[in-house]
Order: C-alpha cells, then structure tokens, then sequence
C-alpha cells in the first residue's frame, strides 16, 4: 500500500514580508520515513510545522497552496485544527515535557480528547503509549515523577510517547535530537525504526548521517527551495542537482 | 557673622583653590611639555576638596555644639547670677534674651532677660569671630599641604577616584541606614509600648477602644486582634477577590488572545489604574461606591448596613491591586517557555486547554509570588481604608458591617490631641512594627518563590 | 469535513460523540475566552467611570456662580481718607472701614431679606479689590457681578436642596445670575468656606516638597546604582545593601511616615509640617525606586562600551562619568519621573508628620506650616459642605493632570531614548 497520507502541494510561506519557502511540493506516506534536510534557515523546520497548521500561532506568518491529509485540505476553512493537530502529531528540537508526572504527561492528550473512559482505559494507553516509545521499563516504578526531572533523552521519548498517546496518523519531527547525546540519539533512531508502517513519519534534521539512517525518502531544501526530491539512497549516492551534491559532501552548511 | 556666611566662603574657597592650581597644573604641564599623570582640572579638585571638606566638617560639628557655648559664656557673664535655677522659667528667660539678640524679637517678658541680652550679643560675636578664625585656618591649612603635593608625577587622579568611590558607598549604606532606622525607630517606640502593655494583650486582646483607656490596666483596651481581622478581612480576602480573577484574567487575556493592537492599547489602560494616587481611590470609595453597596445591603434585607463597610473599601482596593496582580502574571505566563505552549497546541489542545491546563500549572509559582506582593501592599494601604473604612474594631466577617484596620488605626491614633508618650501614641507604634515585620515576611517569601521559579527556566 | 477520509482513522474522530465533545471543548473556549475580554473591559470600564464621575463633579468646582447687584457705596459713606487707599494699608483700611457690611446691606437692599446669605463671605474682597484699582468708585454707585454663597452656587448648578433651587429659579427669573471661572481657586489657599477655597497653596506646598525629595533621591538613589552595579564586590554587605533596597521598596509607605515622624521630628526637632520634613520622608521612599529603575538601566550598557573605554585607558570612574551614566540616563530618568509621580500622589506618610493642618496661606519656604495636593484631596474629602464636593473633585482632576503630565513625560523619554543594543 503506498497512498500518500499528506500532500502538499506549491506551499509557500512568508512571515511578514519576508518570504520563507517558496513553491514546495511534496508527499509523506505510511511506509516511508522522510527526511528534511539542508542548511539551517533554508525552511525545511517551517514547512514541517504548515504539516500540522502549527504555523497559526505565529500571527504573521501567511501559508498559501495545497496541504491534504487524506485527501482533506487542511487549510480549509471547516477544517478543526483541533482534531488536525491530534491526527498529526509533533515532537520538537528541545524536549519539552510539561512540568507534572511522567503519567500526566502522557495522559494529558487522551484527556482533553476524551479518549479513555475510565482510569483503566487511561493506565492501558500510558502504557502501550510508554512501552512503543521504549521507555516503559524505566519509568514504569516512577510515573508520579515529574517528567523533568528525566534525561535529555528519556525526556524526549516521554514527548514521543506523549504524541502518540492520541493515536495519530502523521508524526513530524522537527530535529528532534539535536539537543541529545548520541547514545540519546541512537535510541531515538531505533524507535523511528519501530514506528515505521504504524505511522506516517516526517523528520527534519541537518545531521545526513541520522537522514541516510533513519529514512528512505530524503527532500533537500535550500534558500526555501525544495532543490531534490527522491529515495535516500539515490540521494546520498548520486544525487542529481549539483547543490545537493555540494551539501552531502560538506562543501557548505 | 552666621553659618551660611561661612559656608559660602568656605564654597569660595574651595572655587578659588580649583581655579589657581589648575592654572598652575596647566602652566608646568606646558613648560615640561611631557605628560603629567593626571589631567589639570584633576590637581584642581584635589587641592579643592582639601581646601573646603576639612572647614565643612568643622562647620557641621560646630552647627551642633556652638549654641551650648553661646549659653555657657552667657552663665559666665555677671548678671547670670540673677538667674533662677534650672527648670522651665529660666529656660524661658534664657530663650527670650537669646531671640532679643539676634533681633528676633523686640519685646521681652521677663526684665532679666534684658539685661542677658548684651551678654548673649558679645557671647555670639566672640563665637563666630573663633569660628571664622578656624574655617580660614583649614582651609589655608589643607589648602596648602595640597598644593605643595602639585608635581606632574603626583597622581591627583587615582586620589580623586577614591573621593568619588567613597561618595558612591556612602550613597548606597543610605539604603541601609534608613532600614536600620525604621528598624531602630518603631522597635524604640514599641519597645516603650510594650513596657506599659503587655505584648500577650495586644496581641492577642479581642478589644480595641483606645478612646477609653483604663489607666490602670490599659491593656485591656488595646488588643489589636479585631485590627488584624479586619486588616486581613479587607486587604487578603476581599481586595484579592477582586484582583485575582481580574488581574489573572486580564493577563491571559492581554498575552494569550488579544490582537497585538488590542494590546498595545489596553496595557497601559490598565497601568493607570496602578498610578492614581491612592487618595484619589479613597475619595471614590467613600463618595460613591460605599453608598451604592450600603444600598444593595439595604435591598437584599440587611437593614443595619453599614455605610463604612468593609466591602466598599475592600471592592475599591482590589480594583487598585488590579494592574498589579496583572503584570505580574503577564511576566509569570511570559516566562513560560513557549516549547510548552506549542507542546500542548500540537497534541490538539484549544488554548484555553493549554492555558488552564499547561501554562498556568507551569506559571503558579510566579504567580503566587505575586499574589503574596499584592497582598503585602493591600495590608499596607492606608488611605482608602482611612476615607472609606469604620474607625470602629469589631470582630466580624459579615462584609457589609463596618470594619478596621491596622494602618487606619495607625492614622487616627497619631492624629489626635494625645502627647506623644501616652499608650495611645504609642500603640501607633507597635501597630507600625506589627506592620513592618508581616509585609517584610510576606515580600521575603515573595521574592525568594518569584527567583527560584525564574531559575527553573533559564 | 467535506470529504470522507480514503482510510477510517483510528479513533473515530468523526463520530457523533466525538462532534458532541468537540463542540463542548469550543464553548469552554469561547467562554473563556470572553471571560478574559470582559475582565479587561471591567477593569476599564471602572477606570472610565472614575475619571468620567471625577471630571463631573471636578469641572464645576472650576467655575462659580455670580449675581449682578448695584452697590451704592456713596450712600454706604465709608470712613476711610483716599490717601490710604495706596499701598499695604489699603486691604486693612478698608476692612476696618466696614465694607464688608456695606455690601450685605447693599445685598438686602437689592433682594429684601433672604439678600443677607445670599453673598459668599468672599464677595466683598471682589469690591475691595476694585476699589483699590478705582478709588473713584467710592463715590458712586456701581453694577458688580459677586460669587454667591455656597448652598445656592450648588443649587445653580442643580445639585442643591429644593429651598435654595427655589431661590436660584427666581434669581434666573430675574436674570442677575452668571456663571464664570473661579479664578480664586487656581490662585488662594484653603479657606472654611467653599466658594474662597483654592488650590495654589497646597500645589505649591506639593512643589516645594517634591523639590526636596528630588534633591536628595535623585543623587543618592543614581550614585548608589552606580555603586552596586560597577564596583560593588559580592559581600555581605553587597547583599545587605540589595536586599534592604528590594524591602525599601515594597514597605508601606505609612511606615516612611511613622520614620520621620520619630526621626526627623522626634529626634532631630525639624518642624512639623514643613515642606522640608516631607520631601526627606519621601525622598527616603523614592530612593529605592530610583536604584532599582536605575540598576536596570545600567545593566543595559553593554560591556563592550566599557570594555572599549578601558581599552583606551580610561579608569573607571572616566568609564562611568564618561560612558556608562550618559547611556544609562534616559532609562534614570524615566525611573526618577515614575517614582516622583508617586512621591507627589502619596498621602499617608505625609499625614504623620503633620502636613494635614488647615493651612491658609502658601508656604513660603521650606519650613513653613504647608499642605500638598493629595492632603488637600483628603481635607476637604472630610468637609460636610455640599460645596467641598466639587471643590475636591475639582483639586483631584489638577492632581491627576499633574502626574498624567509626568507619566507623559516617562513614555515619551523612554520612546524616545530608547536604545536597543
């Protein structure tokens, strides 16, 4: 099965008068982990983040084209970002967990949700929620801590596991391990692993070595241009476009 | 000859001794044409501050003991014989001649202080020509060992620099010196109070009517528990159940919501309110909002409302604290990390979610700190309580009776016709330190929750 | 959700419970949302209706009501020789020569009996006033236009009682009365009654204080951010210094004034009700504020200024003097306005040390007996009169244009200085 699950189509976005990302064109679906790479400021993290209309908070920024999940237009205007963003989950460059329990935390989205019914439905999804981001065995004697009080790298996967409390369909992931130590980010890796085929997954990083790792579709951004497009392996072994070949190989970054 | 005299030709002095040794300073830096190691204007204030501090120190130090030599000259002279022995008339007299002297006064009551008043005259010339011959001494003194020291290698500079360094310690031991002497101060009074009065009856006394002191046991009649009451009653209970909400409210509104437009308007709205003055709140609190609550009391049945109820002024104070309980929550929410917020939007929460749920959680600390703020200042609010509030200490927590507090009583307690040593003025006192010590605690504690909840998040 | 999704999503979202919670979720949005609005609109709503009841009550107190009458002062016959009309006897002549009488009589002769309160006791000091300026009128009989008394100035302007309205309608039927700008109360000091009261005396009392407090806060309070924020050495004594200023500036500021009552009055026998002793109450209370305002403006320059400086040999206090305090000025200055701002709204301390006598005359200087604003305020706040409500609404709108002013002067100096680095 390979039907896109987003589609975004000639997305532009400019912030004030200034524009961030000209013209992009892309698709993220089930089966395949895409990467977002280049230089930083070119506007791959400002594109991941019209994914899932995070980009609304920001009042100046002004997003034009055509982003579909499932085929729903996003931007529409009977579209509830409510329900987008709880479909189309996000974890962000900074560990960012709330400061209550490691069990808050997670149950904080089927909360406000509505998912569980009853304490126990609630104690299920913590769990499974804990167990697929692999964090449940160390937490699992400790979930009235504060989720702060964890590692870097566990407080990472707690907001993994936080986002797909809710069951989403499309996870983004804005470098979500440049604040962490390698062996924080190898784990981080082998949960992208794990995810894959459950979730649609997007991940924006301007480490190549995690891109050429963790994906198997790879979208290089320059200057607000989406430069190339294609399978990761074709990328980093023969890209096309001379820019890219000048990035992958560390002419410039 | 009198003080300002010499103290404007001790300032002349000082200009002159600036002026010539500048001079002098840029004539050997010309000759020498080498650099000297400090700039003229440089040795022109050093020899200038030796020139003039030594004669104002003596000046100030004189200021204060030369009236007793004045009079003890006066004692010396042949008609002080007549002079009755010390008590309050021969003070009088003494006084009297003083004022003839010094053509102050024309007429005299008593004859001899008449006869005192030639005496007192040479007695005040004789002491002023002494003190002109000791200002012009220093000053030629000083003067001259410092302008002896002017050399191209002296370093007048670093001498100056250390003048300006002392001058700027001293500027801020004053921050010191007026706690010390607040401390100094109310814990003296209080401390004389608290010899006629137990502490345990003022503090724990149920019965505050200090218009009728028992002489024999006046602590009967200062037990200042109704004033904590009421204290507590208007400025914690009432007053914050206006401003809380309203203050909090506001500040997510401001911050969260409002159209960045919006809020360039509304915030400094809100500001003024913080900068009315206080008497001005008053005013209106006792004009028009404790009539309209004495109405609404009436209305609703509680026919003995009174028009000094501690409603009115509390409603008033609560809105005054507003501005303040809000611009502290505005920094509080502010210092939230916006990862949090976008942490929260991103799993689909609405923004009231994230504000009551995520922000807020994350901000109480801050907020609390503020609250204890705004609640140290409530207690110390003194005017509207004065204008709007009861004089009357009852023990009640009915909010449409009438009700005191401690800085009300401090006000009609000093405002009397009572001599500043009876337990009544006194109280005033101990009521100040009462004060002084619960909003220092309250502030203490503040301070320290508002720093360590800004430390989590830096 | 116009169309149906190509795969079902896992958890329903579309079901109708789902809608029915969703729906729920955006009224608790809304609600709270509005919450928060109206607690804004609140908060400005009682700030419009404080200024709009003040400006009301105030803006009639600028004026007074006047009635034309004939005054026969030929008939009246005042013994007094013309010679003394010129110079400093003339106001005590004059009084002395029974003046004041000649205009009530001339009152009850105009209007019959009820023209004996209908004057204010001011109204002969208006005839006084002209005959020194025309001595010639004593000889004549002439039209004055004279401030009527309190109880029927209030009626003219329609908040009296029904008797003095009765009056007030039959003066208007006869068409004597006027209305125009009390002079007097820009000009005089307080006084007992309310159509001779003025504010000039206690607004000079508030100048003279805040000329004191500025004196000794501005300096004190700039050389000791000065201090702490370029050479302090972290100490103890460093950490006394700052945590004493912080408190400084949250005490009430009754306890300033139970300070200088003990201190200033007690102790070194300063005279009560000077305007010296409350500007050195308050300069105590707007020290701290002028540090803090000052250290935050300090802590702005950045090092590489004074890193600069030194690099070219500048010492320290070169480096101070020379650069730092000229950056750090603005930001001072705004701080010393804000903090003199509430020096000149402050009421309580100054209730302590005595400022609150009836004061008739303005100061003259530093030590004499004196009043300032915001007492005043209070004063007459307490005046049974009717007249006093204007009169006090009236000296709130002065005050309030005052600091207005001032917080005018904060904003534009700090939009106007200020620099980003």
């Amino acid at each position: 099965m390979n039907t896109p699950k987003i589609t975004a189509r000639n997305v532009s976005v400019s912030y004030a008068d200034k524009q961030a990302i000209h013209d992009i064109s892309i698709d993220v679906d089930m089966d395949h982990v895409i990467a977002f790479i280049g230089p930083s400021g070119c506007g791959k993290s400002t594109f991941l983040r019209t994914l899932n209309r995070m980009n609304d908070t920001i009042p100046s920024a002004r997003v034009s084209g055509d982003v579909r999940l499932d085929g729903q237009d996003i931007y529409a205007p009977e579209m509830d970002v409510v329900q987008l963003r709880a479909r189309v989950g996000m974890v962000f460059q900074k560990p960012n967990p709330f400061p209550k329990s490691i069990y808050e935390n997670v149950a904080y989205g089927p909360r406000i949700h509505g998912l569980a019914t009853s304490r126990s439905e609630m104690d299920a999804i913590v769990e499974r929620s804990l167990t697929r981001a692999g964090l449940w065995n160390e937490v699992k004697d400790r979930l009235s801590e504060s989720g702060t009080a964890l590692s870097g790298g566990q407080q990472q996967r707690l907001c993994i596991a936080r986002a797909i409390a809710v069951d989403p369909e499309v996870i983004l992931m804005d470098e979500p391990c440049s604040a962490l130590d390698p062996i924080a980010t190898a784990r981080i890796e082998e949960l992208i692993h794990d995810l894959r085929g459950r979730y649609a997954i997007a991940i924006v990083t301007h480490n190549m070595q995690q891109a050429a790792r963790v994906s198997q579709r790879t979208a290089f951004f320059h200057l607000g241009t989406l430069v190339e497009y294609g399978k990761t392996s074709d990328i980093f072994t023969n890209p096309k476009e001379e820019r890219t070949k000048d990035y992958i190989t560390g002419r410039y970054g | 000859m009198n003080g300002v005299v010499l103290l404007i030709l001790t300032v002349g002095l000082g200009i002159i001794a600036w002026a010539s040794t500048r001079m002098h300073a840029l004539g050997f830096r010309r000759r020498s044409g080498s650099r000297t190691s400090s700039l003229p204007h440089h040795y022109g204030w050093y020899v200038a501050l030796w020139t003039a501090v030594p004669p104002l120190i003596f000046l100030a130090i004189w200021a204060a003991t030369s009236p007793a030599l004045v009079t003890d000259m006066v004692l010396q002279a042949p008609a002080a014989v007549q002079l009755p022995p010390p008590g309050f008339e021969r003070a009088a007299i003494l006084s009297e001649a003083r004022a003839l002297a010094a053509g102050q006064a024309h007429g005299a009551f008593h004859a001899l202080s008449r006869t005192l008043a030639p005496a007192y005259d040479a007695a005040q010339t004789r002491i002023d020509w002494i003190a002109t011959a000791i200002v012009l001494l220093l000053a030629l003194a000083g003067g001259a060992y410092a302008y002896l020291h002017v050399r191209p290698e002296f370093s007048a500079r670093t001498r100056i620099e250390r003048v300006v360094l002392g001058l700027l310690l001293g500027a801020s031991l004053i921050a010191i010196l007026t706690t010390a002497g607040i401390v100094a101060s109310l814990l003296y009074e209080a401390g004389r109070f608290f010899s006629v009065v137990p502490v345990t009856d003022f503090l724990f006394g149920t019965h505050w009517s200090p218009q009728s002191i028992d002489p024999r046991n006046p602590g009967a009649s200062l037990g200042a528990v109704p004033l904590f009451w009421g204290t507590f009653f208007i400025g914690a209970v009432i007053a914050m159940a206006v401003a809380i909400p309203f203050g909090l409210m506001s500040a997510i509104y401001l911050t969260q919501y409002a159209a960045p437009r919006a809020r360039r308007i509304m915030k400094p709205v809100l500001e003024v309110l913080a900068g009315i003055p206080t008497v001005v709140y008053g005013y209106f609190a006792a004009l028009t909002v404790a009539p309209a609550v004495r109405q609404f009391a009436v209305a609703i049945g509680i026919e003995w409302a009174s028009s000094e109820s501690a409603l009115a002024a509390g409603l008033v104070m609560g809105v005054m604290i507003i501005p303040f309980v809000s611009s502290m929550a505005d920094d509080s929410l502010a210092a939230v990390p916006n990862s949090m917020r976008d942490g929260s939007l991103a799993m689909g929460a609405t923004p009231s979610e994230t504000i009551t749920r995520v922000m807020l959680p994350a901000a109480l600390p801050g907020v609390v700190g503020g609250v204890l703020l705004a609640v140290s200042r409530a207690i110390g609010e003194t005017m509207i309580v004065v204008m709007a509030a009861s004089g009357v200490a009852t023990l009640t927590a009915n909010p449409f009776a009438s009700t005191t507090t401690v800085t009300r009583q401090i006000v009609d307690l000093l405002t009397g016709e009572a001599e500043f040593d009876s337990p009544k003025t006194l109280a005033a006192f101990a009521l100040g330190l009462t004060l002084f010590l619960i909003t220092l605690l309250l502030n203490i504690v503040a301070l320290n929750v508002v720093k360590r909840y800004r430390e989590t998040y830096e | 959700m116009n169309k149906p999704p190509s795969q079902p999503p896992a958890m329903g979202w579309n079901s109708p419970a789902m809608a029915r919670r969703l729906r729920r979720r955006y009224a608790a949005e809304r609600r709270f949302r509005r919450l928060g609005a109206a607690a804004v609109a609140l908060s400005a709503a009682f700030l419009a209706f404080l200024l709009i009841t003040m400006l009301a009550q105030g803006l009639r107190g600028f004026t007074e009501t006047r009635v034309a009458m004939p005054v026969n002062l030929a008939a009246a016959e005042l013994p007094i020789e013309p010679a003394r009309l010129k110079g400093r006897g003339a106001d005590l002549a004059l009084a002395g020569a029974g003046l004041e009488d000649a205009v009530e009589s001339a009152a009850t002769t105009a209007f019959g009996p009820m023209g004996t309160d209908l004057l204010s006791p001011g109204a002969w000091i208006v005839v006084r006033d002209a005959i020194k300026a025309d001595p010639g009128l004593l000889r004549r009989t002439d039209c004055f236009e004279l401030p009527i008394a309190s109880r029927y100035d209030v009626a003219a302007k329609g908040v009296g009682t029904p008797e003095a309205e009765r009056v007030v309608a039959q003066l208007q039927a006869r068409g004597v009365l006027s209305t125009g700008w009390d002079m007097g109360f820009l000009r005089d000091a307080d006084a007992t009654d309310p159509t001779r009261v003025g504010i000039w005396g206690a607004a000079k009392g508030s100048l003279l204080t805040m000329l004191v407090t500025l004196a000794l806060a501005f300096p004190i309070g700039v050389l000791a951010a000065l201090y702490l924020e370029e050479y302090a050495p972290k100490n103890r004594w460093t950490d006394m210094i700052e945590v004493s200023i912080n408190n400084l500036a949250a005490v009430p500021s009754i306890i300033f004034g139970l300070l200088g009552l003990a201190v200033f009055l007690g102790s070194f026998g300063l005279p009560r009700s000077a305007p010296l002793v409350g500007g050195l109450t308050l300069a105590l209370m707007t020290m701290p504020v002028i540090v803090i305002a000052g250290r935050n403006a300090i802590k702005a320059v950045p090092p590489s200024i004074r890193d600069a400086a030194l690099a070219v040999g500048a010492s320290r206090v070169q480096v101070i003097f020379h650069h730092v305090l000229p950056l750090a000025l603005p930001g001072i200055l705004t701080g010393t306005i804000i903090g003199m701002a509430r020096a000149l709204g402050e009421t309580a301390p100054l209730l302590m040390i005595g400022m609150r006598a009836f004061i008739a005359a303005p100061p003259r200087g530093l030590t004499d007996p004196a009043t300032v604003l915001p007492v005043q305020i209070f004063l007459w706040s307490d005046q049974v009169d009717r007249g006093f409500i204007e009169k006090t609404s009236a000296a709130i709108i002065v005050l309030l244009v005052f600091l207005l002013a001032m917080n005018g002067l904060a904003i534009y100096l700090r939009n106007r200085f200020e620099t980003r680095w």
